[in-house]
């Protein structure tokens, strides 16, 4: 029983993480229609922000979430605006070219982090990174606590944003039908970049706070693109909502498995996962066969 | 004289090795050739018939594992694997194509990504029968590369005239056609679930034979080499897409390419690097050489982001853009 | 003879009745027209026909066979051809090779494919722009490209989706004297449109729907007599008088 509610409240600390990294792929999946097969690459990029100011100049992950965020924003908007938005416009027989563009910009992130910082492991440790406390028997990983807190609040924030403000307002429209937004006076080229900015920004909040407790080395990426990848496909194509339960739900099975299954076969679990929710994705199948 | 060019450029080929020694070149043009069949047979599935592959490693090292472990297991020499190398990648392709090409687009695309992935993982779990990490070594046939070089070369031209020859009968206006509306092709009496099943093994069919020829030339593989995901399934969109997506002869052209810009970084810029780096005795350069020979996914990577946004063509698909952009003169006449 | 029927054809999405209980016989040799409002039901009839929509109830016909439900690319090799109303050509494709691609439904060689579309295009009109790229031609010649391709699969039944939408007056006459070439060459032909001249001229007979509902059945003079139509289509000033 102690298990099970060991593995119970790990798995739910690491699933609201995963939502607010679905989160981000959710949101620019609704917007721009693709899916951004370097979301991993980008939370890596936060995590590398977050170890050098930690490494070099001391400063606290959580603290450094002020400048990962920021600066995550800011190389999203460049992203989308420079590569993405221009392929709008490009003809090309290749329909998949925006994903294949995200391809390569996840490879050229994951590349420069290599040539940074080697394929060296990383870790930032700090005086909490290993500490617990118990209620009852079960223990609780302090800077996990920490950091569902954190991404319960930004999920939080985020919902506040869609729905309360024009340009939240503005994204959901785009999102919803571009044509009829564009209609309606949204500079749909704006929201995409702004989108995308955001997207980024949430991923790096989640790689920020994951730092204390997790390793770091530059192909860390790949791994974490998939599990957002099935995040949102989980909670239905474009639905925040749905990508905090679909967060929930890989981080219990995660920890379910890791716990009652072993730890050898994670990689290939985490496969399989992908492949059955890319077969029988739930409510989002439709869409899938007619895009 | 556009007519005769493929010709004299296989004359020219096929003389080659004989009047240039130089078994380093003979091995690059190797690798041409290899990638020619991989590209080609990526071109099938995707270029011509819209469906994007980005796992096409998984039908290679199939075809690199047949050959090899028919010689391993059975000691049959791994030359049969290029017959059944082809087959047995067909063999992964058709239950594969059959489920996932209900879905659409980008997810058929991750789709094939995680087949990439699966084959790699079998390969490297399923010791017993693949020898997992170990990989597989065999006595290589031919002590000279020329032997290995005409049967290369002979498979690139067997790959470009088979594609020419398929996108030129029924089968190649279907594949066109579910390319271009794939609702309006089943209007139209097409069943398209079979021709991109049809499509995709042609694909996988070449491939497996490409990845065969691997192991018998390399005489070593392993699952991370052939099952790469950068330097097999993304090496082959770049081959496509910098060659001329849904071309005949771009595969061809783009093979050289890449390959010419692989060498590139692995020899930091043809040695530019180390030789600059021993004129001036400058640590940096020697340095700055090292980190670039290991910098061609870098360098991958950046080429699919400038080809995908100035040359989504491809060289043979934008040729009139390129001609154009450097020859201006010219551009009216290409026009037209 | 009857060659085409569907009967109590209902189709949901969802809550709602797109087509609710619609039936209708066509005779072979005939121009049937089916008309109705935007957003009536019209194209999910055909929609459903081709098989592009699972059917939620009723059954189609043809030739007395049943066919509700057959895969689409199937029902065009039994003899039913059909158009879009978004047209829907082959782009990077000459208009040659659009027809070619859709000759091959009924012919083995590439030969042949080429005698039945060029033949087709002759028929059509369109063999003078047979080599300019189909996404580059104007919306006239684009619609009677899908006419032209429906045409190359040797249909016995053509369906029409609303192409006369977007036509300039010469070129609606042209596709008037077009459809009436077909039917005269033994194609039976279902005509959905809501451009009323072209219907009334045409059609043999015609099933007015609205709402997914049949509201009359007749003649072009009845039917446009007809107050529930008038109804229905509040504010079209065509009416034969």
């Amino acid at each position: 029983m102690e298990v099970f509610l060991q593995t119970l409240v790990a798995g739910i600390l690491k699933g609201g993480l995963y939502g607010l990294i679905g989160l981000g792929m959710s949101l620019i999946m609704g917007v721009m229609g693709i899916i951004n097969l370097a979301h991993g690459q980008l939370m890596m990029v936060a995590m590398y922000v977050t170890f050098v100011l930690s490494h070099y100049l001391g400063i606290d992950p959580y603290l450094s979430l002020f400048v990962s965020m920021p600066a995550l924003f800011f190389l999203g908007v460049v992203i989308q605006k420079y590569t993405l938005n221009p392929l709008m416009e490009v003809d090309s027989i290749l329909p998949e070219n925006q994903v294949l563009m995200t391809v390569g910009i996840g490879m050229v992130l994951t590349e420069i982090a290599r040539f940074i910082f080697t394929s060296d492991y990383k870790s930032v440790q700090t005086s909490y990174s290993d500490a617990t406390f118990f209620l009852g028997e079960i223990s609780f990983s302090i800077a996990l606590v920490i950091s569902f807190f954190i991404a319960v609040g930004f999920t939080l924030f985020m919902f506040w944003f869609l729905l309360k403000t024009d340009t939240g307002r503005s994204i959901r429209a785009t999102a919803q039908d571009k044509d009829a937004a564009l209609l309606m006076g949204v500079n749909s080229k704006r929201i995409t970049v702004i989108t995308f900015g955001l997207g980024s920004a949430l991923v790096a909040a989640a790689g920020t706070v994951l730092m204390p407790v997790y390793y770091l080395f530059p192909d860390i990426g790949g791994p974490f693109t998939r599990k957002a990848f099935v995040i949102t496909i989980l909670g239905g194509l474009g639905s925040t909502v749905g990508a905090i339960f679909g967060g929930l739900t890989l981080g219990l099975a995660e920890a379910f498995g890791a716990t009652y299954i072993g730890m050898a076969y994670d990689d290939m679990i985490g496969l399989l996962i992908f492949i059955l929710v890319l077969l029988f994705l739930p409510g989002g199948f439709k869409r899938l066969t007619k895009i | 004289m556009k007519k005769f060019m493929p010709l004299i450029l296989l004359i020219i080929l096929i003389i080659f090795p004989l009047v240039y020694q130089n078994a380093y070149y003979q091995h690059l043009m190797i690798l041409v050739f290899i990638w020619v069949a991989i590209g080609s047979g990526w071109n099938v599935i995707a270029g011509f018939t819209g469906q994007v592959s980005f796992g096409d490693a998984a039908f290679f090292g199939t075809g690199a594992y047949t050959a090899g472990l028919l010689a391993h297991h059975f000691g049959i020499s791994a030359w049969w694997g290029m017959a059944f190398g082809g087959i047995m990648a067909m063999a992964v392709a058709f239950p594969f194509g059959w489920i996932c090409f209900r879905l659409r687009g980008a997810y058929f695309a991750l789709a094939s990504l995680a087949l990439n992935e699966v084959c790699r993982h079998i390969a490297t779990i399923a010791e017993p029968l693949t020898q997992g990490m170990v990989g597989i070594l065999i006595m290589p046939t031919f002590v000279s590369k020329i032997p290995y070089y005409y049967i290369a070369l002979v498979l690139a031209v067997v790959s470009v005239i088979c594609v020419q020859f398929v996108m030129k009968s029924k089968w190649g206006y279907y594949f066109l056609s579910i390319r271009e509306d794939q609702d309006a092709a089943e209007s139209l009496g097409i069943d398209t679930h079979r021709y991109k099943m049809v499509s995709l093994n042609i694909a996988a069919f070449l491939t497996g034979m490409a990845g065969a020829l691997f192991m018998n030339y390399m005489g070593f593989i392993d699952p991370e080499v052939v099952f790469s995901l950068h330097d097999i399934s993304i090496m082959a969109i770049l081959v496509g897409i910098v060659g001329g997506v849904g071309t005949i002869y771009g595969p061809a052209v783009g093979a050289f390419v890449m390959v010419g810009v692989h060498e590139f970084f692995r020899t930091g810029f043809f040695g530019f690097f180390k030789g600059m780096a021993a004129l001036t005795g400058s640590d940096f350069l020697n340095i700055a050489a090292k980190y670039i020979s290991h910098a061609h996914v870098l360098g991958f990577g950046i080429l699919v982001v400038l080809v995908i946004l100035y040359l989504p063509n491809g060289i043979v698909g934008d040729w009139n853009k390129l001609v154009g952009r450097f020859f201006p003169f010219k551009k009216k006449e290409a026009a037209t | 003879m009857i060659l085409f029927e569907i009967k109590n054809l209902v189709k949901h999405f969802g809550g709602l009745a797109a087509v609710d209980n619609v039936s209708f016989q066509v005779e072979k040799g005939e121009i049937f027209g089916l008309i109705g409002p935007n957003g009536s039901g019209k194209t999910t009839i055909f929609n459903c026909i081709s098989s592009y929509y699972p059917v939620t109830g009723g059954n189609i016909y043809f030739k007395d066979q049943k066919i509700t439900g057959m895969k689409t690319n199937k029902i065009c090799k039994i003899g039913i051809g059909r158009t879009f109303q978004v047209v829907k050509p082959l782009g990077r494709l000459s208009v040659l090779d659009n027809v070619i691609a859709a000759a091959f439904s009924k012919v083995q060689t590439k030969h042949e494919a080429r005698d039945v579309a060029m033949e087709t295009l002759e028929f059509c009109g369109l063999s003078h722009r047979k080599e300019i790229i189909a996404r580059s031609l104007p919306i006239g010649e684009r619609k009677r490209l899908e006419i032209t391709r429906a045409m190359a699969t040797r249909p016995e039944l053509l369906l029409l989706d609303e192409t006369a939408a977007g036509l300039n007056p010469t070129e609606l006459d042209e596709a008037i004297d077009l459809i009436r070439k077909i039917r005269d060459k033994g194609v039976t032909i279902i005509i959905v449109e809501h451009i009323m001249k072209v219907i009334m001229t045409i059609s043999d007979r015609i099933h007015a729907i609205n709402f997914g509902q049949t509201i009359a059945e007749g003649v072009p003079k009845e039917v446009s007599n007809n107050k529930a139509v008038i109804e229905a289509y509040l504010g079209e000033e065509y009416a034969q008088g």
